[in-house]
């Protein structure tokens, strides 16, 4: 029991850190550059991916199951990519019934989710790379709350960048990159974290 | 419907260089950083890509009438994700070293923006020759912008072409263009992807600052020349009422 925990724990730190989506998995790239501006907004973002990728991770785990025993596991991205679009539709229907601030807060993000790759990134790659239940949420939580804290990060950064005194071709995008790049060898650090650990 | 000349050509070329995907609508990122490590792995992934471009805008372009405004979205994106299948069972058949180098990101093709974006934007509006023809120019721009990263990527962190690794009909050959020892692997992580995507863009930033900047003081010299036309206009006709 203490071994699977310890598994757990550890799956989620490593897809958290050192198999960052944004930074090396280069999941969500779209949203990782579009929403970044304001550190308020990446916030919702970053939120707001994490629910809707918990929870289509739980809805599309069973569903693969379903489809197997049904002889037609081909149909699996279309089969995901409907489930991604319809419970995104359905989470912004039920935020703005039951509490209208959050839906202010998170709701101009919502639509933007269907088109985010992370989501349908990690559904797809758990399917593809046959892993259990527990791994699937494993890898799911650690995404999720991985891109969460990439893009608060960088937005943090961001905000400054618009006052310094960057050369006129780099403004904008191409000093945003950079300073990814810079994020990206710096994640690249924690490579070596779990060597010394034996399972 | 009357056209102007040319415009067939023009719908075609404006994917590549004026309206670019990826370097001027910086649309469908993600792909552009994670499948450049090697030029024949953006090849693959660009033929790909084209290829379930061009199929849903046809689709799309066919039943423009017939879906109708409210079911718009699920409608394209069960489209493009049954194309997307199509394409994915094809390569794991027919190219299984390119499906594995790929792997996550021929699925994810459903996901990329481009693709959405055309049909919302241009296949749902237009004719299917136009958009057949709009597809293709898009898909070849955004397969020419990554091909463009895989090389600055390749040659910097490899030091060498390799060919024949992915599409293995092709007899493998290796053409060492840096000496051995002096690449940089850098460019070959992710971090390295991120850079040269930042160069690309400051290049082109920079072009275009730098005809603004020309179009500007041409503007500006003309109207000193007419200024002082005007001016000379005005003592000439001075001088003949004196």
């Amino acid at each position: 029991m203490m071994k699977i925990l310890v598994t757990f724990v550890l799956a989620i730190i490593s897809s958290m850190l050192i198999d960052n989506v944004v930074l090396s998995r280069f999941y969500g790239i779209c949203p990782f550059l579009g929403v970044s501006k304001k550190v308020k907004s990446s916030l919702g973002m970053g939120l707001a991916v994490v629910f809707v990728i918990m929870l289509a991770t739980l809805i599309c785990w069973p569903l693969y199951q379903l489809l197997q025993l049904a002889g037609i596991a081909f149909m699996d991205t279309v089969a995901y990519i409907l489930v991604i679009a319809s419970l995104v539709q359905l989470v912004g229907l039920f935020i703005k019934k039951y509490s209208p601030t959050l839906y202010k807060n998170l709701g101009i993000y919502l639509p933007l989710i269907t088109t985010n790759c992370a989501v349908l990134g990690v559904v797809q790659s758990n399917t593809d790379q046959a892993l259990t239940f527990l791994d699937s949420i494993a890898n799911a939580l650690g995404t999720s709350i991985g891109f969460l804290i990439v893009i608060v990060l960088f937005s943090c950064i961001r905000v400054r960048l618009e006052s310094a005194n960057t050369p006129k071709a780099f403004k904008g995008l191409p000093i945003a990159l950079i300073v990814a790049a810079i994020m990206a060898l710096a994640f690249m650090g924690l490579q070596g974290l779990f060597s010394g650990i034996n399972l | 419907m009357k056209r102007e000349k040319g415009f067939t050509k023009r719908n075609f070329l404006k994917g590549i260089l004026a309206e670019n995907p990826l370097f001027v609508s910086i649309l469908g990122t993600c792909p552009a950083l994670a499948t450049t490590k090697t030029v024949e792995a953006a090849i693959g992934m660009g033929i790909l890509f084209t290829i379930v471009l061009v199929c849903s805008s046809i689709l799309v372009s066919l039943l423009r009438k017939i879906i109708s405004e409210e079911i718009r979205t699920p409608a394209y994106i069960v489209i493009i994700a049954t194309f997307v299948t199509i394409v994915k069972m094809f390569t794991n058949a027919f190219l299984p070293e390119l499906y594995l180098t790929l792997g996550v990101f021929i699925s994810l093709i459903v996901v990329n923006c481009i693709v959405l974006g055309r049909a919302e934007a241009y296949a749902s509006k237009n004719t299917v020759f136009d958009s057949l023809i709009d597809a293709l120019g898009m898909g070849l721009g955004y397969t020419l912008a990554i091909i463009t990263m895989a090389v600055f990527r390749e040659i910097l962190g490899t030091g060498a072409f390799s060919f024949g690794k992915i599409f293995t009909f092709i007899p493998y050959f290796k053409l060492q263009i840096i000496p051995k020892g002096y690449e940089i692997s850098l460019f070959q992580n992710p971090a390295g992807a991120f850079i040269v995507f930042a160069l690309i863009l400051a290049v082109i930033a920079f072009i275009k600052n730098r005809k603004a900047e020309l179009k500007s003081n041409l503007e500006k010299q003309e109207k000193i020349r007419k200024q002082q036309e005007a001016k000379m206009a005005a003592e000439s006709s001075g001088g003949e009422s004196k």
